[in-house]
């Protein structure tokens, strides 16, 4: 039987995925956003499991609103990089140090 | 090994394969592509786990909306792949390091001693005439009534947030004024009469 620990394991590998390569694709915003969005998707994977075992739809509600502002981020990320190429010429994330910080 | 165990077996592999690819090529639109596979194929695995109304969600938001719009910003752009590749390799080590400690620790914690199915039994199938989305949408509309209206109004801010950032006047460009043009009169408006020498 499917068991709830294999859910989870397999949002772990999700999850552990994703953060690898946001080491990896340190200079490529596209791919930052992309990553994101897999951790998100390892999140909602655990929300959903927990929510079957558990017998109760309040977790899969909490999907539907992680969906909701997932794919605010993504607009508004997205918007962000258009306007950031149209003005830099690139989104390499090493030439973005007009702020100093 | 039942039926469902294996289908899951098949789904998970496919999803760690497209999220290795995901995180792994050259290229950002094999990157979005196999992005798609694997919102397509968790949208599976959610189905295994009986929450078919946000399965559909997830194809028809994820795939039909968001990365549509991912593809479409990777092809606008015009992205010098070398260089974008540069500490991959260097970076490899480390990643991997970090990927493989945090997987290690959460085994640790979610492994089949604390969440196998001695601790959580799998629940009974649900009866044929259950629904998904009736039962969601319950708890939904009612005791998450003010959340909802607050997602709502955050996707309203991304619209305009959103728009209103790519927006950009272009003052070359020439386009007509509906405005002007109803509140045209007769005579000046229209017609002007230019004084000139005749011509012999």
């Amino acid at each position: 039987m499917l068991a709830l620990t294999d859910f989870l394991m397999l949002g772990a590998i999700l999850f552990s995925l994703s953060v690898a390569g946001i080491f990896l694709n340190r200079k490529n915003v596209i791919i930052l956003l992309m990553c994101i969005e897999l951790m998100l998707l390892a999140v909602n994977i655990n929300f959903v499991a927990f929510s079957h075992y558990h017998g109760d739809a309040v977790g899969q509600v909490f999907v539907f609103f992680i969906l909701t502002v997932a794919a605010a981020e993504a607009a508004i990320g997205l918007a962000i990089l258009v306007v950031l190429f149209r003005n830099r010429r690139t989104i390499n994330v090493e030439d973005l140090d007009a702020l100093k910080g | 090994m039942t039926f469902e165990l294996f289908v899951f077996y098949v789904f998970a592999a496919i999803l760690v394969f497209a999220a290795t690819m995901v995180i792994t090529r050259k290229n950002p639109v094999h990157s979005a592509l196999f992005l798609v596979l694997a919102f397509f194929t968790s949208a599976g695995i959610w189905l295994l786990a009986e929450a078919e109304f946000l399965a559909i969600v997830l194809v028809l938001v994820y795939v039909g909306a968001v990365m549509v719009l991912f593809l479409f910003v990777v092809m606008m752009l015009d992205i010098d792949i070398a260089t974008m590749r540069a500490g991959f390799v260097k970076n490899l080590p480390l990643a991997i390091l970090i990927a493989v400690a945090m997987l290690v620790e959460i085994f640790l914690v979610v492994g089949s001693g604390n969440f196998g199915l001695d601790q959580f039994a799998a629940p009974s199938p649900l009866p044929s005439d259950y629904n998904n989305t009736a039962s969601l949408g319950s708890v939904l509309y009612t005791e998450y009534m003010y959340p909802f209206e607050i997602a709502a109004v955050i996707l309203l801010v991304a619209i305009i947030a959103a728009i209103g950032l790519t927006m950009r006047k272009r003052p070359e460009t020439k386009y007509q004024d509906p405005s002007k043009q109803v509140r045209v009169k007769k005579g000046d408006d229209r017609i002007s009469v230019l004084k000139m020498d005749a011509e012999d």
